[in-house]
């Protein structure tokens, strides 16, 4: 008997996902040569789905939206490539919210009322979803949210508003607590920034750590005006074991250099969440104290040796490097623990569209219905970030979550979370809301 | 009545009715952009009673807004009040506020009053960041749309948002109109032209001055509370410096010292923002140099233009 698989054998062997991905890229190659037309033949209109993408490309967020706007064309692109959404292009329409929440508003209404939009899409800012929202849930607008706030599963907002490409904040921080309880310590000090953002990480993760058996020893709230961090370091207390920072804005690198001024070489262990260093490269002057460090990722900027052909393909398309910065500039550092929320929820999007049959605005509640019927959302490429379990009730995602160790300049991965561990009791059934 | 009154009184009544007859003919994306500029139109005309009127320069009036803002919204967030009550307790927040931080910045003149007043704006920042506990400080929060009801009414729908924020236009516009044909809007005008020459006739200028902050940080909070009640969202980002100079741009570009300035100012704004940041990413830029043409060639604003060249009995 001879080893060769015959022709019928290869037929029914299961596929490995480098032939899935290679199909793929055949076939988006194909779809791509072929006139418009052609593309959408099969659908009953050819009118392009419009998502209106609000995108923070001036404010505190540029540098985020810089990065969102870039994956959003990306996803958008591999979407229209296959042939689009029920046959339909995908076109996307993107407004600058100034990362300002009463403009963020007005946006959502030229969304829905000048560009009748089919959805709103892309917010990252809490407080610009907290101001946007209750205009999308009042227009009826389903409003697809990429934060990592807790608003949505809180039960703020509303029934339009939706979070499945990206976890919450709540779900991250706590599942970072038995890693740190574990592995670097159980007298935790923590310093946060003194508004909502450092608020949740403060709330949340002692509620996780003295679940795993640690404690907080000092909670240090540094004033978002503060540009000098020196005179708070005094109050970290001796017996310390790990710091727990989540510093933000252009003030991280020099807590950084004043941190490591203060400890010198003696230094507790130091645990972050990557928020602070967004967009900033790691081996900038003055974070050589990084080394050693550890921080919570989205989703691993460096690329790892175990990488994912999902990942890999993902960060082809956006045109990302292996260490993470644009391959057409290594300065300009991405915010890839947070942007593949944008590629996620697009097609969360289209598969939503697809499993309601959307035609058009007239179908907007059907697409909600849908998307909340989602649960499971296998690693794949239109999840390249991992695996996700969707909360139809809450609106909101769950999924890994990973911690990396600066070595050599480098994040390395050493630790990845179940989706498990990021699980809480729901905070509210936003299917008993009337759409 | 004087026919120059009488022009007054016909260009401002055409003007409402014109705010009125809009509602139903305009489409929906300008119509929700109309409620909006009406709402932040109000919140100017408060501060035109002072900087225009007055000649007080102010630095900080995002505190008196924020103040009604909030006012409003923690009365229903934290006690439970409906949209009527809240309303008013937004407007007391901002009258007491302004009383407050007028006697004590009235102290100061110039240069000095600018610069207390944007610290006590500062400060009011700051205590919303710091009562983050029941303000989530810069994230905001929501007032649900089933609690924005008043007399019955969900102050969400189109229509009567609209003329909610029409009706809360209507009582800004007519007390500002009162107030600077009234002797108090005499004497605050004497004041701005000069403050010397007014105390020597006898006017207490100290209590107009102060009158002009609260009235005007009363119409603040108005807008503010008004704000929240129709938009559903109370953050601390409307208590930011951005929000003070906003009311300045606003005033400046209108017309300081004009009844209907501070409309014209906020529409033409409002427009130029949303037009331009369609265009380029640079539309502050744009707003910048039209603010700057405007200075140069247009220094009263296009209704003090408009009182200079054609209407001189223009309020």
């Amino acid at each position: 008997m001879t080893t060769t698989k015959t022709i019928a054998e290869k037929a029914v062997s299961k596929p490995t996902r480098r032939d899935a991905l290679k199909t793929l890229a055949l076939g988006g190659a194909a779809a791509a040569s072929m006139p418009l037309w052609a593309r959408y033949a099969g659908a009953q209109t050819s009118e392009p789905i419009k998502v209106g993408f609000q995108v923070h490309r001036t404010g505190i967020g540029a540098a985020y939206g810089r990065w969102y706007d870039r994956t959003t064309s990306a996803a958008a692109a591999l979407i229209n490539e296959q042939g689009g959404i029920n046959g339909r292009p995908l076109e996307i329409i993107a407004e600058d919210d100034g990362t300002d929440p009463k403009r963020g508003a007005e946006v959502v209404e030229k969304f829905a009322a000048k560009h009748n939009c089919d959805i709103g899409f892309g917010t990252l800012f809490s407080h610009v979803v907290i101001g946007s929202a209750p205009r999308a849930g009042e227009l009826k607008l389903p409003y697809f949210v990429v934060s990592e706030g807790h608003h949505v599963a809180s039960g703020m907002l509303n029934r339009y508003t939706l979070q499945p490409g990206i976890t919450d904040v709540k779900s991250q921080v706590q599942a970072m607590a038995p890693f740190v309880a574990d592995n670097l310590g159980k007298k935790v000090t923590m310093v946060f920034p003194d508004f909502a953002f450092g608020h949740d990480h403060r709330d949340y993760f002692t509620a996780a750590i003295e679940a795993q058996g640690g404690e907080v020893l000092e909670h240090i709230a540094i004033p978002p005006t503060e540009t000098s961090f020196t005179k708070y370091f005094p109050k970290i207390p001796r017996e310390t074991e790990v710091i727990y920072h989540v510093m933000v804005g252009p003030a991280v690198l020099t807590f950084v250099k004043e941190l490591g001024e203060f400890f010198g070489p003696q230094r507790p262990e130091i645990f972050g969440f990557i928020d602070s260093l967004e967009a900033v490269d790691i081996t900038s002057p003055g974070l050589e104290f990084l080394e050693g460090t550890y921080f919570w990722e989205g989703n691993p900027r460096y690329a790892q040796e175990n990488q994912s052909e999902y990942d890999a393909f993902f960060r082809e398309r956006v045109g990302v490097d292996a260490n993470g910065a644009s391959v057409s500039d290594p300065r300009d550092v991405s915010t890839y623990a947070h942007m593949f929320g944008c590629w996620e929820t697009l097609h969360v999007v289209k598969a939503g569209m697809e499993a309601s049959g959307y035609r058009g605005t007239q179908d907007r509640a059907a697409l909600i219905e849908a998307v909340e019927a989602m649960t499971d959302m296998p690693h794949s490429i239109a999840h390249p970030q991992g695996a996700k379990v969707f909360n139809g009730k809450t609106h909101q995602v769950f999924g890994k979550q990973y911690i990396s160790k600066v070595v050599d300049g480098k994040l390395l991965l050493v630790h990845t979370t179940s989706i498990e561990d990021t699980f809480y009791p729901d905070e509210v059934d936003y299917t008993t809301q009337s759409l | 009545m004087t026919t120059d009154l009488k022009k007054s009184v016909i260009l401002h009544a055409g003007v409402v009715l014109a705010l009125f007859v809009l509602q139903f003919v305009l489409p929906a994306y300008h119509h929700g952009n109309m409620a909006r500029i009406m709402v932040l139109a109000s919140y100017a005309i408060g501060y035109n009673l002072l900087f225009g009127y007055t000649g007080l320069l102010s630095l900080g009036h995002a505190l008196f807004f924020a103040a009604g803002l909030y006012g409003a919204g923690l009365a229903m967030s934290q006690f439970g009040l409906s949209a009527g009550p809240a309303l008013v307790i937004g407007v007391v927040a901002g009258v007491v506020i302004g009383a407050v931080v007028g006697g004590l910045a009235l102290r100061t003149e110039g240069v000095a009053f600018m610069i207390v007043t944007l610290m006590f704006a500062q400060a009011g920042y700051l205590t919303i960041l710091y009562f983050g506990a029941y303000t989530r400080g810069d994230e905001g929060f929501v007032i649900a749309q089933t609690e924005r009801v008043l007399f019955g009414v969900d102050l969400s729908a189109p229509l009567v948002r609209y003329f909610a924020a029409f009706s809360l236009f209507c009582a800004a516009i007519l007390t500002c109109f009162l107030a600077v044909k009234s002797r108090f809007g005499r004497v605050l005008v004497a004041i701005r032209e000069n403050e010397e020459r007014a105390a020597m006739l006898g006017y207490d200028v100290a209590k107009y001055k102060l009158g002009a902050v609260v009235l005007s940080a009363g119409l603040s909070a108005l807008a503010g509370a008004g704000y929240a009640l129709l938009f559903g969202y109370v953050g601390a980002s409307f208590a930011s410096v951005q929000y003070s100079i906003f009311p300045l741009l606003w005033v400046l570009l209108g017309g300081a010292g004009t009844v209907l300035g501070p409309l014209v100012g906020t529409v033409f704004m409002f427009y130029l923002i949303d037009l331009s940041s369609g265009l380029t990413t640079a539309y502050m830029l744009i707003a910048g140099l039209v603010l700057v043409v405007l200075t140069v060639f247009a220094p009263q604003g296009v209704m003090g233009e408009v009182r200079r060249r054609m209407w001189r009995w223009l309020p």
